[in-house]
């Protein structure tokens, strides 16, 4: 009897081979293209710049390699040995007393639905300011465009009031995106990033190079590459550096844990994660580049010191910023195309990468084809989606989710999942021993110390200082009663959401399973 | 720029950007194992 016989039809819960990338650089692409995202555009260059410049490169490294590679092993390592999506994956991690980590998978996809609804409404805001980009249509007041005029905004509160603008565009980029989860892994999810991150990365790089040949262009890297070497004794410094590694590199929310399952069982798992993270880790860099010597320009253009520009990061930086800066530059409807057509390219391959892990979720509890999971379940999300994102209050709603999912959802997730895996389940040695048994690049125990020690306790403290300046201070001046609502009550959906899909019944038994190499063979190995 | 900001930006250019091309290069060389453990002629390789 094979392997794939033993182990319920190719290790896969459904009742049909599991679907794979077409090769590892398929995967690769589509790892990159899940990591590469509006972060590393819009968040990297301004923490680099307020958290010591060049000196941030320092602690920003050494998080890179102490924490985000060694978490991205652990993910690769769960998806790849355990062959499923997030809950069947950590379910059979658990065995047969450890069934309810099952749990721990479906928080982490609970996470993936809050981020892909408010995510996808970013998505069709950069796809509109493209469209506008032709014309320049934000005016001279770029920010009362953007909040006035585009998004309509009103108080925080939950508005039924619709904007055309947004909605339409939302509309179309769930159609989009579902159309490519539909068509599968290799047809869908690999060809679009085929497609999309080669685009993505010409388009960025004509980007920084005409931003280098602006005036003002070398003050705005001499902002960003200056070293503030006083900046390293800070401690927020060096959890602004674990933080954006963290974020960036879609770690520790299942989705390096689903593209992984895809992959085959003699898969090099642990060299290509270098190859992803380093090339994440890449773009980031451009992007500074991109993105200061674009800010350099602007300040020329406003006789101030870059240090007095407002908005270089998140949203300000992207719509209200950016925008104001390709209405005074040479050609600047072509720069507002290659900046926006980025965002969207970006945006939309990390979209369909959280959107995977929910869609593999489901076609492994219930059984369902790509296509089903797709419709079923996405155009359920497209509603939400559209409800709360397109209104007069989706941008407040959207920055008060974002707050709570990122800080309080993914980086508990982390804690829990490095806790439970190294601690409670014992699994750190099985787990190096996998990844050696089928990687040309080796971990031991150092990796098990980085991810069982060192992750968890950035990640605590962390968490913990988070909880309590949001607890102590709210968030953004925005009502108490809000914040309850739609910033503590997202973590309520998600436990909840977490606690009822665990307590509903599989299609097919996902514990008729045997991993490949056999727990004797890695013991093995390891001796 | 100024001679620092030159030098931290060639710092991160060949540690980061040198990280990649190194791990692209380490994975060409050696796509993958020679030898797999106990039972890999059972697991085909499209599995």
């Amino acid at each position: 009897m094979s392997v794939q016989q033993q182990s319920g039809e190719h290790g896969s819960v459904a009742s049909r081979p599991r679907e794979q990338w077409s090769g590892q650089w398929g995967f690769i692409l589509s790892a990159i293209g899940s990591a590469v995202g509006l972060g590393n555009i819009w968040r990297f260059p301004g923490v680099a710049y307020e958290n010591g410049g060049g000196a941030f490169l320092i602690p920003y490294l050494i998080a890179l390699v102490t924490a985000g590679i060694p978490i991205l092993f652990l993910d690769y390592a769960i998806g790849h040995r355990f062959r499923g999506s997030s809950p069947t994956a950590f379910r059979r991690l658990g065995g047969k007393a450890g069934k309810w980590l099952e749990s721990l998978g479906w928080f982490q996809v609970w996470i993936c639905i809050i981020i892909a609804v408010y995510y996808a409404a970013v998505v069709a805001w950069a796809a509109s300011y493209f469209t506008f980009s032709f014309d320049l249509r934000w005016g001279d007041d770029t920010a009362g465009f953007f909040f006035g005029e585009f998004l309509q905004t009103s108080d925080p509160g939950f508005s039924s009031q619709f904007v055309p603008a947004v909605l339409i565009p939302l509309v179309l980029v769930w159609v989009a995106v579902l159309a490519v989860l539909g068509s599968g892994i290799a047809k869908g999810v690999q060809r679009a990033n085929v497609i999309f991150l080669p685009l993505l990365v010409v388009a960025f790089l004509i980007l920084v190079v005409r931003a280098l040949f602006l005036d003002g262009a070398m003050t705005g890297l001499d902002a960003l590459f200056t070293p503030d070497f006083s900046a390293l004794s800070d401690p927020s410094v060096w959890i602004a550096a674990y933080s954006q590694i963290f974020f960036s590199l879609s770690i520790a929310f299942g989705i390096m844990i689903t593209y992984s399952s895809y992959r085959n069982r003699k898969a090099n798992v642990t060299a290509p994660a270098l190859v992803v993270a380093f090339a994440n880790s890449s773009f980031e860099i451009i992007a500074g580049i991109g993105v200061f010597a674009t800010l350099g320009f602007f300040a020329f253009q406003q006789g101030v010191g870059v240090n007095e520009l407002e908005g270089i990061t998140g949203v300000s930086l992207s719509f209200v910023t950016f925008p104001a800066i390709v209405s005074q530059m040479p050609g600047g409807p072509f720069f507002g195309i290659l900046f926006f057509g980025s965002l969207v390219m970006a945006g939309f391959t990390s979209l369909l990468s959280v959107l995977q892990v929910v869609s593999s979720a489901f076609q492994d509890k219930f059984g369902i084809t790509a296509r089903q999971a797709s419709i079923r379940v996405g155009v359920a999300l497209a509603t939400v989606s559209v409800l709360l994102f397109s209104t007069t209050t989706g941008v407040i709603t959207l920055d008060t989710v974002d707050q709570w999912a990122n800080n309080i959802g993914i980086v508990g997730a982390a804690i829990a999942s490095t806790i439970l895996v190294i601690w409670v389940f014992r699994k750190g040695p099985e787990l190096a021993a996998h990844l050696n048994s089928v990687s040309t690049f080796k971990v031991g125990r150092l990796w098990q110390l980085l991810v069982g020690v060192l992750a968890p306790a950035v990640l605590l403290y962390m968490l913990i200082q988070r909880i309590i300046v949001l607890v102590t201070e709210g968030y953004e001046g925005y009502p108490l009663w809000y914040l309850a609502i739609a910033g503590w009550g997202t973590i309520a959906v998600i436990l909840i959401g977490a606690i009822t899909m665990t307590a509903l019944r599989w299609k097919h038994d996902p514990d008729d399973f045997t991993p490949w190499p056999s727990a004797q063979a890695l013991k093995e190995l390891s001796k | 720029m100024s001679g620092i900001a030159i030098t931290f930006f060639v710092i991160a250019a060949v540690l980061v950007w040198g990280g990649l091309i190194a791990s692209i290069i380490f994975l060409a060389r050696k796509p993958q194992l020679d030898v797999y453990p106990e039972g890999s002629e059972l697991v085909s390789d499209d599995d």
